[in-house]
């Protein structure tokens, strides 16, 4: 398939990474902020291939994974509520809450249902104009224009049997929550490529120079992964601190426009919690005033949620860099992908996920 | 949720509210929202969130930067080659 099978091309991949053990002359830490870039990372093997001087560790770039726990809890009050529809990406089914997951709500008789697209859950509130339908809207800024999207289709169609449970974070203030860490040990960064594809990456820049790290946008497909690796070495190695764009076939400077402008019509910027992480200042996004009408969190009381997360997770610790999976006491044993602790072990975009899935750090 | 997978735009609906799409992904095909991508044309290839389209690909950038890549590796293999 094109733009796909050349990206997977293993003689250029392999010539690459020997450019990397060409360039590289001591050790470097680098971070892929993405879920779905650690998953391709491991599934391919490059962190085997790559030079010893190398070492990669895993960003928070998973959106199932940074939801908050408060907020999960929410979705699942809501979604065992009578009347209700409620309405989700795939990954957050077996997502741990306090006490249940979607899928139980779901055994239990709950109408829980799994949609591709935002639009989706727009079409099942004007097929089921009794029920009340909620869709659960997480993300980063990939999903963000889809989300919006759906709320504005219901507005002008007058649908108004439909809200979002808002979860949305943002790349930009989680960069500094890790650099800003006395135990950072990350010296590059892999940037979400797709992310950069919305947004456009201007924002990036300052952060890299603050911090005096280089930063590559870099896709998702193992010779864009390499190449984006490259470009941090080589930055590295010069003493550099630029932001190289390694995925211009999807990526520009100002990124798309009329999606960041819809995004800007329905979303106001706003403190979020983050899993595992805690509060981040201006990182994430909820509704705008003037659709509370189609804001679950006013239209549902859930406003005041105890809440109860495994003590045994170090999650928090890997979505930051500062562990890896198999760090973790109960990677493997108490927490399995069948009987998850945290939610980095059940996401195709978690790094625990990837490293049992793939057999990494498993005796 | 980040994966967004290329595919290549087979045919557009204008006829309803937003503009639609059915998107080729090397033999699966789906629906796609075009509204991010307004200049979208048949026959393009784009990147696909959740359903919506967030950027079309450069089939010039893409060339430049394999040549780019290519190039490094040729280059490599002729100096270990001496």
């Amino acid at each position: 398939m094109k733009y796909v099978a050349e990206y997977r091309n293993a003689d250029l991949v392999r010539g690459v990474i020997d450019e990397i053990a060409r360039t590289v002359t001591r050790n470097w830490v680098l971070m892929e902020i993405c879920g779905g870039q650690t998953h391709a990372i491991v599934r391919h093997g490059i962190d085997q291939l790559l030079p010893p001087e190398i070492e990669l560790v895993h960003g928070p770039g998973c959106p199932v994974c940074v939801t908050p726990l408060e907020q999960i809890d929410r979705a699942l009050a809501i979604a065992a509520t009578p009347d209700v529809i409620f309405c989700s990406y795939g990954d957050m089914l077996r997502v741990p809450g306090s006490s249940d997951d979607l899928f139980s709500i779901r055994a239990a008789g709950g109408d829980v249902r799994v949609i591709y697209s935002p639009l989706d859950a727009v079409k099942i509130a004007q097929e089921n104009p009794d029920k009340k339908v909620v869709f659960f809207a997480i993300g980063f800024e990939t999903t963000a224009p889809a989300n919006v999207m759906s709320v504005v289709q219901a507005k002008m169609l007058g649908v108004t049997n439909y809200s979002i449970l808002v979860s949305h974070v943002r790349v930009p203030p989680a960069l500094h929550v890790i650099l800003g860490s006395p135990h950072n040990r990350v010296q590059g960064f892999l940037l979400a490529g797709h992310v950069c594809a919305v947004m456009g990456y201007w924002e990036y820049a300052p952060i890299a120079t603050q911090y005096g790290v280089p930063m590559a946008i870099t896709g998702f497909e193992p010779l864009d992964i390499v190449q984006g690796i490259l470009e941090n070495v080589k930055q590295l190695e010069a003493g550099k601190t630029d932001v190289v764009n390694a995925y211009p076939r999807a990526v520009t400077f100002d990124g798309n426009k009329p999606a960041q402008k819809m995004i800007d019509t329905v979303f106001i910027e706003c403190d979020r919690k983050w899993r595992g992480i805690g509060e981040i200042p201006m990182s994430g996004w909820e509704l705008r005033s003037e659709f509370d009408a189609f804001n679950a969190e006013k239209r549902f009381d859930v406003r005041a949620i105890t809440t109860d997360e495994s003590p045994l997770c170090i999650a928090g610790e890997i979505l930051q860099g500062l562990k890896k999976p198999h760090d973790c006491a109960a990677f493997g044993k108490e927490c399995t992908p069948e009987s998850p602790l945290g939610a980095t072990m059940v996401s195709n975009e978690g790094a625990c996920a990837a490293y049992y899935k793939y057999g990494r750090g498993l005796e | 949720m980040c994966l967004g997978v290329p595919g290549r735009i087979i045919e557009i609906d204008d006829s309803g509210d937003l503009r639609m799409a059915k998107v080729d992904f090397g033999g699966i095909v789906r629906e796609a929202c075009l509204e991010y991508v307004p200049e979208a044309k048949l026959g393009d290839y784009t990147v696909i969130h959740v359903g919506f389209a967030i950027s079309l690909l450069s089939e010039e950038e893409a060339q430049e930067s394999l040549a780019m890549l290519r190039e490094i590796v040729d280059l490599e293999a002729e100096l270990g080659s001496e």
